[in-house]
């Protein structure tokens, strides 16, 4: 059983990308493809999961070739799991798009690359979780991150394209550099398979055995965006549209993080550079969070909590226990579920607020109590407060570390619950200022004059529908370039808040005497909340709240799965063992 | 099947010096230097087949003969994702001097927002304190009518010129406000 499904992950996806491409004249054709695509690969995974779970880890031989010599899939529980969160987050970051794509009429696109694109990057991922070994862990790394690039610089406007350029080269320095490990993990061990290194590495002598391990960490760490080796995420992720950045979110650091899992776990197990992680994991979490507090743009505030938060799985991690994986990769399922909905909601508060600059939006929760509440839950699961899926897997990391003992791992625990506590802070900024600061607190002596002057040489084009990636979110600079000096400039931008003022408090404002009627078709930014995309966002909003739900069962599979890693036996022996013949 | 000299050093010269091309903020440099890190890492997987031996094919060579036949298998895998992913960066560079005529990449943006703000509470900000153009010419992020290099809105040039045309630009529509 598993023999057949386990490619199909990997399958079903590149296959519905060439279909998708093969379609890209029919928009709703195309759609339908890569939902139905999407939707296939989530039961597949969930099924698998299931297999997984009560017969234990299964592995398949592509191409039928003996164990050493072939390519090998493995399916165990942590693989699973990552496979059935990862698809459903890509379903509903899909669904999130198809919504935001029809809304915005692009129906009559010559050719869209966002569908196969996307689907290529799904594949990419599930190949990194099944792969067995280095080599193809680095192909699905290639693809995914292929994928990646494509996405993030889609459009190609000079802001995507000076955030990509950064993303590009980073994300291939660290590919160089695990290709580098990787040649010389073979010229050590003469394999690359995963089960076979995990017994050949341990005759190594030391030295050699620490630098390999090494080099890996350090190809994974860029790729998971710990501490030193973070700082290019939170320049590039924001520039991307909101179902793009929702997804890299979610699926490319967790990537990451699972190779880190596996790396510590299978292939150089009694921690060797644990320490090292700890100081990382503490570095990650403070610094991060840090970042986040410091800006005031919102999908920036949420790369750094992003950054910030792959802290507490590598400190699980670094812990080696059993508790400790257990708690981490609860977090891990926890945190690519929340932060794919933190930034779909940011998407929409983006679209109902004009901006995604804190200090421009205000009265949020009286414009649209739904989002409020679409952003106030995940909000405060990321945060930790106690109801959500957020606390249990802190007070599940927590406990580990307490029980580990080890004043390094009180340090830890001290930072985590400090992180914790400055994510309320970060989380709690925008939730008082964009949500529920009065919209016309700021100033508006001007606005009358500032409207007036819009309604002049700025107008632009009426229906802006350019990919508008200005990250400062200048909404409403004025496109005359020829008359417009600073001050003009100036006045237009502080015209541009006052519209956003006065349109998020209409039944108020309306009586100043601005020409309001002009405001709907001047500020094309502010749309309402398509039904799909808010659907969509509230569905992944229901299913991190459903994570505190299924906590406990959940909880019990990351334990059984940490089990499984630090045994090593159940992978080793799957694949050596009897085969499963498709 | 002697081990030989000259594999180590030309990947330890095509280190060195991909590194040091990496490092600059020329983006052509940059794809140089990207280049050779590539073919250096490429010769490092060949080079872990061990000495050089004969090719490996059944009837050709006795099998103690052969060269290892994975790392090439590997290192072909691997010369097709450097080199497409060497045409993306290109093609990435090529469209970043078509948009701001330099190929010069930049302090981010928002780092240099969030650096200036010195010492004033994020609550306290004012929108008009985070102006662009208020900042030194040579300061100023790509994309804001720089006019450093040229007078000319490029962007908006180039949206004239192929404006009626049909691309993909618009698969993902904005999420942001009006054009810088």
């Amino acid at each position: 059983m598993t023999g057949v499904l386990a490619p199909l992950p990997v399958l079903l996806p590149l296959l519905g990308a060439a279909a998708a491409l093969l379609v890209g004249h029919h928009p709703r054709l195309q759609r339908t493809v890569s939902i139905l695509v999407l939707t296939g690969v989530v039961s597949v995974s969930v099924t698998l999961l299931l297999i997984a779970d009560t017969d234990g880890a299964a592995a398949v031989a592509v191409g039928d070739w003996p164990v050493p010599v072939a390519i090998v899939l493995v399916v165990d529980r942590l693989s699973a799991l990552m496979l059935v969160v990862a698809s459903t987050v890509g379903l509903g970051v899909l669904v999130f798009a198809v919504g935001q794509g029809t809304a915005d009429g692009d129906e009559n696109t010559p050719l869209s690359i966002f569908h196969p694109t996307f689907l290529v990057l799904i594949a990419g991922v599930s190949y990194a979780f099944l792969a067995g070994d280095l080599f193809n862990l680095y192909v699905g790394f290639e693809v995914l991150l292929t994928a990646s690039y494509v996405l993030l610089t889609m459009g190609g406007s000079a802001t995507r394209i000076r955030a990509g350029i950064t993303y590009v080269v980073v994300s291939l320095l660290s590919s160089l550099l695990f290709l580098g490990s990787i040649a010389l993990v073979y010229a050590a061990t003469g394999t690359v398979n995963l089960a076979q290194l995990a017994g050949r590495l341990a005759d190594l002598p030391d030295g050699t055995r620490l630098l390999l391990h090494g080099m890996l960490l350090i190809a994974f760490c860029i790729k998971a965006a710990v501490f030193p080796l973070s700082a290019w995420l939170p320049d590039s992720y924001p520039t991307a549209p909101a179902p793009v950045t929702a997804v890299f979110a979610g699926l490319l650091t967790k990537v990451g993080v699972y190779a880190i899992i596996r790396t510590q776990t299978l292939l150089f197990p009694g921690g060797a550079l644990d320490d090292v992680l700890m100081c990382a994991a503490l570095a990650t979490m403070l610094i991060g969070i840090l970042g986040a507090i410091a800006q005031t743009d919102i999908r920036r505030v949420l790369s750094f909590t992003l950054v910030s938060h792959i802290g507490y799985m590598i400190f699980g991690i670094a812990l080696g226990s059993t508790a400790g994986l257990a708690g981490a990769i609860f977090y891990v399922v926890h945190h690519i579920a929340i932060q794919t909905t933190l930034f779909l909601v940011a998407g929409l508060i983006e679209r109902r607020g004009g901006t995604m600059a804190v200090d421009r939006l205000g009265g949020l929760a009286t414009a649209s109590p739904l989002l409020a509440v679409l952003f106030f839950v995940p909000a405060m699961n990321l945060a930790g407060i106690p109801p959500f899926s957020g606390f249990v897997g802190k007070v599940g990391l927590l406990g580990a570390g307490v029980a580990d003992g080890s004043w390094g791992a009180y340090v830890l625990v001290a930072g985590a619950v400090l992180t914790s506590l400055l994510t309320l802070v970060a989380m709690s900024r925008i939730w008082t200022r964009a949500f529920w600061r009065p919209a016309a607190q700021e100033p508006t002596a001007d606005t009358a004059e500032a409207a007036a002057h819009d309604a002049g040489p700025d107008a632009g084009p009426p229906g802006a529908d350019e990919p508008a990636d200005d990250g400062a979110g200048a909404a409403g600079a004025p496109s005359g370039g020829a008359t417009s000096t600073p001050l003009a400039r100036r006045t237009g931008r502080r015209g541009a808040w006052a519209r956003h003022a006065a349109v998020a408090t209409a039944p108020a404002a309306g009586g100043d005497g601005r020409p309001s009627g002009a405001d709907d078709d001047r500020a094309p930014s502010r749309r309402p909340m398509p039904v799909v995309m808010t659907a969509a966002t509230a569905v992944m909003v229901a299913l991190t709240v459903g994570l505190t739900v299924v906590a406990g069962p959940l909880y019990g599979l990351t334990t059984r799965a940490a089990e499984d890693l630090l045994d090593r036996t159940p992978y080793i022996g799957t694949v050596y063992g009897e085969r499963e013949q498709p | 099947m002697t081990p030989t000299i000259v594999l180590p050093v030309v990947i330890g010269g095509l280190y060195a010096a991909g590194v040091y091309l990496l490092l600059d903020r020329s983006l052509t440099r940059v794809i140089l230097g990207f280049v050779l890190l590539g073919n250096a890492t490429n010769l490092l997987v060949l080079s872990a087949s061990g000495p050089a031996a004969l090719a490996p094919i059944f009837g050709f060579a006795e099998e103690e003969q052969m060269s290892d036949p994975l790392p090439q298998a590997l290192v072909l895998t691997a010369i097709v994702i450097t080199f497409g992913v060497t045409a993306f960066l290109l093609a990435m560079v090529q469209r970043s001097w078509q948009l701001v005529r330099q190929e010069v990449i930049e302090v981010d943006e928002e780092d240099r927002r969030v650096a200036a703000r010195e010492g004033r509470d994020a609550d306290d900000m004012d929108p008009d304190a985070r102006d662009p153009d208020d900042l030194p010419t040579e300061d100023r992020p790509a994309g804001k009518g720089n006019t450093l290099h040229s007078d000319v809105d490029v962007e908006e040039r180039l949206a004239q010129r192929y404006g009626d045309m049909p691309s993909d630009d618009v698969t993902l529509p904005p999420t942001h406000g009006g054009r810088p």
